[in-house]
C-alpha cells in the first residue's frame, strides 16, 4: 500500500530526471495513492450534475455519455466565449518554464506532468488542435498537429485531464513567477469544471458539496448536532476558565453573523480556534456589548463548490448572503478559513453582489472602517482581532502560550487571493513571544501549499498529499532543527486538518494551532478563574507541578 | 461497488471497506471488522464505542468528533487506538457501521 511509504522511501522515489519520451503520446498511468476515490452518483444527484453513476478511475470503461467529445469541445468554446482570461492564458504562454519548478507537487513527486507549464499544455494542445486557425490547418498535413504543439482529444487525454487536474491544488504560487500573469490555476478550475460536464468529479468534493448544499455545511451537520458541538465546546471552556461563553445561534438582529468553517466545529485541532472564537466572542459581548451570532443554516465558511464549477461555488456562497439578510445583521465576520476568501475577494462581488442589503463594515469597538470589505461586507477575523489588539482593547497574558515557539504558514488563498500578510504576525506577536519565520522563499506571497488544498485532503491520495507538502515541511523541518520551533500556526481548516498529517510525517515534533487558539489561551475573561490549563486541557506554562 | 461476505451475510462497501449502508449493519458486520482489525477478542469496552457511536449517528447523522467520542466512553484517543488499531475513524466507526466523514478534516 502507497499510504505505508516511510518518508525515506518516499524521498528516494522523487526524481527530477526528465523522460525519454514525448509527453503527448505517452499514456496516462493511474496510480493508487495519487488519486481521489469517483464521486459518489447520490452526491452528484444532489446538485442536479450531470452522468451521475458509480465508476472507478481504475477500470477502462468511465461510463461516458457517447458524445463525451462533442461535450468537452462545446463546453470549451462556451468558457473561451465567457472568461476573456481563460482564451488569454490559452494563447499567451510562451513555455518559458518560469513556473516548472515553483510547484510543491512537481517538487515532490519529480513528475514532469506536474509541472504548472505541462499542467496546463494538457488543456492547451486540444485548444490549438481544435480551436485556432494554425491548429486547424496543421492537423490536415501528415504529422502537422505536432508542430503547432496540438493533439486531439482522445480518451487518454481525457483520463489524462483528469488525473492531473485533480494533482494541483489551485494554490497559485507558479503564477507568482510567471512573467506573463498566467493564473494556473485558473486552467485546472476551467480543467474541473469541464470534466464535471462528464461526471468526472472526486468525491471528496462532491460529497462535502453535496452536503452543503442541503444541510448547510461540508460534514452535513444538522442543526441541532451543530448547537450540539458548541454546547460541548462551551462545557469545556467553562471547565477550563470557569466562565460560561455559551454562544447565540440564529439570532435576528445581532450586531454580527459569524461564518467559519464546519472544520472547525468538527475536526481537532481546528475545534480548539473554534474555542478561541467564542472566548472573544464572549469577551467582545461583557466588555463592549457587541452582539454576534453563529448559524446553524450558514455553518459553512468554506466552498468546495469552488473545486467542482462556477456555478456550485454560486450556489454555496449565496446562503452566506441569505442569512445575513434574513437575520438583519449589520455585516459578516468570516473565520480562519482558506479558499473561502479567495471566494469571497475575488468573486462574490460579481457573482452573488453587490450585498448592498448590509452595512460597510467598520468595526463598532474601534471605529476601523474595513475599507477592503467595502463590497464584500465579509471581513477576516483576524483582520478584525488584530484591529481590536492595535487599539488595546484586549486583556492578553501571553505567558500562556509561552510554551509555543511559533512559526507562521501563509496559507495560500489569504496570502495570494487576498493579501492578508501582516495580520496574523500581528496577533501571533501580540499572543505569544516567540516567532521565528521560515525561509523568505517559503512565505507570504511565495508560501508553500499544504499540498492537500482545493478538495484534496482525503485519505485515499496520501502518497500524493505527503509528497506535495514535502517543500512546505522542509521548511518546517528547518526552523524547528534551528529555533526549536514547535508549534506552526495557520488560518485555514484544510491546513489545520492537513498539516497535522504532514507534520506528523515529516516533523512529528511539531503540532498546529489556528491563530486564535492563540487568542483563546491568552485572553483574560472578564470574571475568569485562575487558569490551569490551556485550550487542550494540558497544562498551562508553570503550571506542570499542579497537574500532578 | 465492491461487496464482502461474512457467515453467508453479504454487505456492500465503499472503496475503503465502510458499510454503504448503515441500515445493513448486523453482528456478521461486527465480526468481518473484528477480524479485518486484527482483534482477538471483543470486550464490554468495544462494544462500549461502538454504542456510543451508533446512538450518537443515529440522533445525530454524523459521527461524533473525536473528544466527545472521547468524553462520551470516558476513554482518552490513546485507549482508543489500544482497542481499535487502525483508530477511531477508520476502526471504530468502521465497526459500527458508520459513513467517513468529508470535508476540512
Amino acid at each position: 500500500m502507497s499510504d505505508e511509504l516511510k518518508p525515506d522511501e518516499l524521498l528516494d522515489k522523487v526524481d527530477h530526471t526528465p523522460s525519454q519520451g514525448t509527453w503527448m503520446t505517452e499514456s496516462v498511468q493511474i496510480r493508487p495513492g495519487m488519486y481521489c476515490y469517483a464521486a459518489k452518483p447520490e452526491s452528484v444527484e444532489t446538485l442536479g450534475l450531470p452522468n451521475a453513476r458509480s465508476w472507478n478511475p481504475m477500470e477502462a470503461d468511465w461510463k461516458l455519455p457517447e458524445n463525451w467529445q462533442e461535450i468537452i469541445h462545446n463546453g470549451i468554446k462556451d468558457r473561451l466565449e465567457k472568461f476573456r482570461t481563460f482564451k488569454i492564458f490559452m494563447d499567451v504562454c510562451v513555455r518559458c518554464g518560469a513556473c516548472a519548478d515553483k510547484c510543491h507537487f512537481f517538487l515532490g513527486t519529480g513528475d514532469p506532468k506536474n509541472m504548472p507549464v505541462l499542467r496546463a499544455e494538457l488543456l492547451r494542445s486540444v485548444y490549438r488542435n481544435d480551436f485556432t486557425t494554425a491548429g486547424k490547418l496543421l492537423q490536415k498535413i501528415p504529422g502537422g498537429d505536432k508542430l503547432g504543439g496540438g493533439r486531439p482529444l482522445t480518451l487518454d487525454v481525457l483520463k489524462e485531464w483528469w488525473y492531473y487536474f485533480f494533482q494541483c491544488t489551485e494554490c497559485r504560487r507558479c503564477s507568482v513567477f510567471c512573467p506573463y500573469g498566467i493564473d494556473t490555476a485558473e486552467i485546472t478550475i476551467m480543467g474541473r469544471e469541464l470534466l464535471n460536464l462528464l461526471g468526472l468529479n472526486i468525491d471528496w468534493i462532491a460529497t462535502p458539496v453535496s452536503n452543503c448544499y442541503q444541510t448547510g455545511n461540508h460534514l452535513g451537520i444538522q442543526p441541532h448536532a451543530f448547537k450540539d458541538m458548541l454546547d460541548f465546546f462551551t462545557e469545556d471552556i467553562e471547565e477550563i476558565t470557569g466562565v460560561d461563553v455559551a454562544p447565540q445561534f440564529n439570532k435576528k438582529g445581532a450586531d454580527i453573523l459569524f461564518i467559519t468553517p464546519s472544520g472547525d466545529v468538527f475536526a481537532d485541532p481546528g475545534t480548539y480556534t473554534c474555542q478561541g472564537y467564542m472566548i472573544l466572542f464572549k469577551y467582545l459581548k461583557d466588555k463592549y456589548d457587541l452582539d454576534v451570532t453563529w448559524s446553524t443554516y450558514a455553518s459553512e465558511g468554506g466552498n468546495f463548490g469552488f473545486f467542482t464549477s462556477h456555478e456550485t461555488m454560486k450556489r454555496l456562497n449565496a446562503k452566506m448572503y441569505a442569512e445575513a439578510k434574513r437575520l438583519g445583521v449589520k455585516w459578516i465576520l468570516g473565520g480562519e478559513c482558506g479558499h473561502m476568501w479567495r471566494v469571497i475577494n475575488q468573486y462574490m462581488d460579481t457573482m452573488n453582489g453587490p450585498a448592498d442589503f448590509l452595512e460597510e463594515p467598520v468595526n463598532p469597538i474601534t471605529g476601523t472602517k474595513f475599507e477592503n470589505a467595502k463590497s464584500t461586507k465579509m471581513v477576516h477575523i483576524t483582520e478584525f482581532t488584530a484591529d481590536l489588539i492595535k487599539h488595546g482593547k484586549l486583556e492578553l497574558d501571553k505567558s500562556r502560550n509561552a510554551n509555543r515557539v511559533m512559526t507562521f504558514h501563509d496559507s495560500c488563498n489569504p496570502a495570494r487571493g487576498m493579501g492578508l500578510l501582516d495580520e496574523p504576525r500581528y496577533i501571533i506577536e501580540n499572543t505569544c513571544d516567540n516567532f521565528y519565520e521560515m525561509p523568505i522563499n517559503t512565505i507570504r506571497e511565495q508560501t508553500f501549499c499544504c499540498g492537500s488544498g482545493a478538495g484534496l485532503n482525503a485519505g485515499e491520495n496520501i502518497e500524493l498529499r505527503m509528497a506535495g507538502g514535502l517543500p512546505r515541511a522542509n521548511a518546517v523541518k528547518y526552523v524547528h532543527d534551528k529555533f526549536g520551533v514547535n508549534t506552526l500556526g495557520t488560518i485555514c481548516a484544510i491546513d489545520r486538518a492537513a498539516l497535522s498529517t504532514l507534520m506528523e510525517y515529516w516533523v512529528p515534533d511539531v503540532e498546529v494551532y489556528g491563530i486564535h487558539e492563540l487568542v483563546g489561551n491568552a485572553l483574560i475573561l472578564p470574571g475568569e478563574q485562575e487558569r490551569e490549563m490551556d485550550l487542550r486541557m494540558e497544562p498551562l506554562p508553570g503550571k506542570e507541578e499542579a497537574d500532578e | 461497488m465492491a461487496t464482502v461476505e461474512m457467515n453467508g451475510t453479504s454487505f456492500e462497501v465503499d472503496e475503503d471497506g465502510f458499510l454503504l449502508d448503515y441500515k445493513s449493519f448486523t453482528n456478521d458486520w461486527v465480526e468481518y471488522v473484528r477480524q479485518q482489525e486484527g482483534i482477538d477478542e471483543l470486550n464490554d469496552e468495544h462494544w462500549k464505542v461502538v454504542n456510543v457511536l451508533q446512538d450518537y449517528y443515529e440522533k445525530n447523522g454524523i459521527a461524533p468528533m473525536v473528544r466527545v467520542l472521547s468524553k462520551l466512553t470516558k476513554y482518552k484517543l490513546k485507549h482508543i487506538y489500544e482497542l481499535f488499531p487502525s483508530g477511531p475513524g477508520k476502526g471504530a466507526c468502521k465497526m459500527a457501521g458508520l459513513p467517513k466523514p468529508t470535508g476540512c478534516v
